[in-house]
């Protein structure tokens, strides 16, 4: 069977062999908890909690009544120290609830099972999913709940469920372990979301540089109306809207949701969390992380408490070989360099990548010679080098909203342009324009 | 495990993703060209003689001399690292005739630097490819000694002092004044009159083999070009060979109109700017009043770029048919 793709895209270096055969490994959990109200795109979560007051493993610790959000829980048992600020990946300053962890992960009486998924019906899964803190686990950190609620004035039905097991992200391995050691459990959680969106066809996306995740995935299937679709090893094969148009066909408008087009798309290890939160009613407390690069001594993946600071997980890979000239929160292609690795590990937080000088781009831009390589290559069939003259206005006419922001123009660029962080600027300003 | 000893944040680096880059950079793609057209340019000095060798010297010695000149009157950095000049300068000598004065070379690479390219706003803003500005320059300004070529001595007499300056007519003269076709061999090998690094399409086809290996140049272009030739010159009954292997028409389609910045980005618009230098070569080469077109053929097609990306722009992802452009 031949890979499905789309077209554009570009080939980095995967430099997947550094871990992708390490066993998933637990993370013991941290002293200190960090758990920031800002882990989900929508309405920034507010502390239900008060300094010095007694919280258990998985309690509530931030909510707001905003539709468009996702409540954040104690990752450990313990005492509140302190209600601070702390600074996300991205730059924001986020208030985030400090737990002073007791050490006997002391369940919260809420934890409990939401019962047999037959039974529930599309509102009670819709519910549990939000309760337990479900939000886009590939890195976008989308609220589940909202995925699988049409708005109630459109006439849109969900029809088809993928679950995103591409990883296209070089370094990256950690949803590739999830396939591996919890396929069972990605299974449950894609019936979970084909029963909450009424959805008859269920399938997970899969790069074919993962043969033994397919034939894993395929096993735990046996003959249940699931498919498991191969994918071309390429990037971005796993944004959203590019593996809905590799494996469906269909074409999200622009400026729409894959829900418009009758798709939830949802990642390997936020099929896993809901899984769990309808199996044992744990909320998202927990996600796995790969940490590598090529300074680091030895990678892995590891399973981490959402609210861990990033330095545990580079002292459990036993440090540097040598100083990193760049750290970055998730993989090279679309994550953020951070400055600090006293920042907390996020549900959203994919990975954490330290590399050489050897690996990293010089910052020099030259002018753009119009080779068309950005053209080529723009999976969302754009014209970046057009969108690159930013702040010019024309720029703006170029359809900057339609960019996902995966890179492959910078990438390929000859010029080494930052074509990428003028888009972004242009990005804003068309946005604020629309409004 | 204590990570601090290895970890200095103020020696970590920030800079917005993606974090990788695929190590193509300007420079890389400007030495590929080089390296494609050396087999051009030894057959060149090869079949016309050490003068060849000079041509291409002063030609490529006048463009790095004016890329300098005009850095240093901006105040900006030398950008003959890019390798940019250097392949102006050599694509220039190449289709200059072989035994030109060695002040024309310098002349036209001077006119295809400085105004070719710097008074448009330097690398990346040429509307024109500047070596076929030079060359059209020289055309204009000097045609008898752009019109005066050298008979190809061929298996290296020059070198026993047998050579002397004997002229002929190119292939396309001889079949437009005179009737005569030019063995088909001959062509190929490049054992004609003409340009120092046009008349050889064997060793042109090799450079050409190497930029599409390497992906430096795209398919399109050449394909469309070559094509429509070929197309034309049977609709025209004139064998289809004789047209892709006479003038300056290898050396034009694989290395002139595949020029990025004076060429379209979109792979439509390639097709159809490859058509375009394909249909006015023709045109010119039958009806004009120049025996060959590929040079006005291009600079005519560079000028049309922005209206054929406008019409050839991709269809944008979940746009509804839209196009990318506006």
């Amino acid at each position: 069977m031949t890979a499905k793709t789309f077209r554009g895209g570009v080939h980095p270096p995967e430099f997947k062999e550094l871990s992708h055969g390490h066993r998933i490994e637990t993370l013991p959990a941290p002293e200190r908890a960090v758990i920031p109200m800002i882990q989900h795109m929508g309405a920034p979560c507010e502390p239900t909690v008060q300094e010095g007051e007694e919280v258990d493993l998985g309690q509530v610790v931030g909510d707001i009544d905003a539709f468009v959000s996702s409540p954040v829980h104690a990752s450990v048992s313990g005492v509140v120290e302190s209600i601070t600020e702390s600074i996300l990946p991205d730059g924001r300053k986020s208030p985030a609830v400090v737990i002073a962890a007791d050490g006997s992960d002391r369940i919260a009486d809420t934890v409990a099972p939401a019962g047999e998924l037959d039974r529930l019906t599309p509102d009670e899964i819709r519910q549990a999913v939000r309760s337990a803190g479900i939000v886009g686990m590939g890195g976008a950190a989308f609220p589940a709940h909202v995925k699988y609620s049409p708005p109630p004035d459109s006439d849109v039905s969900i029809d088809t469920v993928i679950i995103n097991g591409c990883e296209c992200e070089p370094f990256l391995t950690c949803d590739h372990r999830v396939m591996l050691e919890r396929a069972g459990e990605v299974i449950f959680g894609l019936r979970v979301i084909m029963r909450a969106c009424g959805a008859e066809r269920g399938i997970i996306g899969v790069e074919d540089n993962k043969p033994d995740a397919i034939e894993v995935l395929r096993e735990e299937i046996g003959d249940a109306p699931l498919e498991v679709v191969p994918l071309q090893t390429k990037y971005p094969e796993g944004a959203e809207k590019q593996m809905i148009l590799a494996i469906t066909g269909r074409e999200v408008p622009s400026g729409g949701l894959p829900l418009h087009v009758g798709v939830v798309v949802n990642n390997v290890s936020t099929s896993v969390a809901i899984a769990r939160a309808i199996h044992t009613g744990m909320p998202c407390i927990e996600r796995v992380v790969t940490v590598s690069g090529d300074v680091v001594e030895n990678p892995k993946n590891l399973a981490v408490r959402v609210g861990t600071p990033i330095r545990n997980l580079l002292e459990a890979v036993g440090g540097f070989s040598e100083p990193p000239a760049r750290i970055i929160s998730g993989g090279p292609m679309m994550g953020l360099a951070i400055y600090d690795v006293d920042m907390p590990i996020v549900k959203a937080s994919s990975g954490v990548v330290a590399l050489s000088e050897r690996l990293i781009p010089s910052p020099d831009e030259q002018p753009c010679i119009r080779c068309g390589r950005c053209v080529d290559v723009c999976p969302s069939f754009l014209m970046p080098l057009y969108l690159d003259v930013y702040p010019d206005e024309s720029a703006l006419d170029y359809h900057p909203l339609d960019c996902i922001e995966c890179g492959s123009c910078v990438y390929a660029c000859p010029a080494n342009r930052q074509i990428l962080a003028r888009i972004r600027l242009a990005k804003s300003e068309a946005a604020a324009r629309q409004r | 495990m204590n990570i601090d000893q290895h970890l200095d944040p103020s020696g970590l680096s920030l800079a917005p993703s993606p974090h990788f880059r695929n190590g193509i950079t300007v420079r890389s793609l400007m030495l590929d060209v080089v390296i494609a057209l050396l087999p051009a340019t030894v057959a060149g000095i090869y079949f016309f003689g050490m003068d060849a060798a000079l041509v291409t010297a002063s030609a490529i010695g006048g463009a790095l001399a004016t890329e300098a000149g005009i850095a240093r009157l901006r105040g900006e950095p030398i950008s003959i690292r890019d390798g940019s000049a250097l392949v102006t300068g050599l694509l220039l000598a190449l289709c200059l005739p072989p035994g030109v004065p060695l002040w024309l070379p310098v002349v036209g690479a001077i006119f295809a630097i400085a105004v070719g390219k710097a008074l448009f706003g330097g690398l990346g803003m040429n509307i024109f490819n500047p070596a076929l500005v030079g060359r059209a320059f020289l055309v204009a300004s000097f045609p008898t000694l752009m019109t005066t070529w050298r008979w190809p001595v061929g298996s290296g007499d020059w070198m026993a002092g047998e050579f002397d300056a004997l002229s002929t007519a190119t292939p396309l003269d001889l079949l437009r004044y005179e009737g005569v076709m030019t063995p088909l061999t001959d062509l190929f090998v490049g054992r004609v009159g003409g340009s120092l690094g046009e008349t050889s399409v064997l060793a042109l086809l090799l450079g050409a083999a190497y930029l599409l290996a390497r992906g430096v140049i795209d398919w399109r272009i050449p394909t469309a070009y070559l094509g429509t030739v070929a197309v034309l010159a049977g609709l025209f009954g004139v064998n289809p060979l004789f047209h892709l292997f006479a003038g300056s028409l290898m050396l034009g389609a694989f290395y002139m109109a595949t020029d990025y910045v004076s060429g379209a980005v979109t792979p439509g618009g390639r097709v159809v700017f490859g058509i375009g230098c394909g249909v006015l070569t023709m045109l010119i080469r039958i009806y004009g009043g120049y025996p060959e077109g590929v040079t006005f053929a291009i600079l005519l097609m560079n000028a049309a770029v922005p209206l054929i990306e406008r019409f050839t722009a991709p269809r944008r992802l979940g746009g509804g048919g839209e196009s990318s452009a506006h």
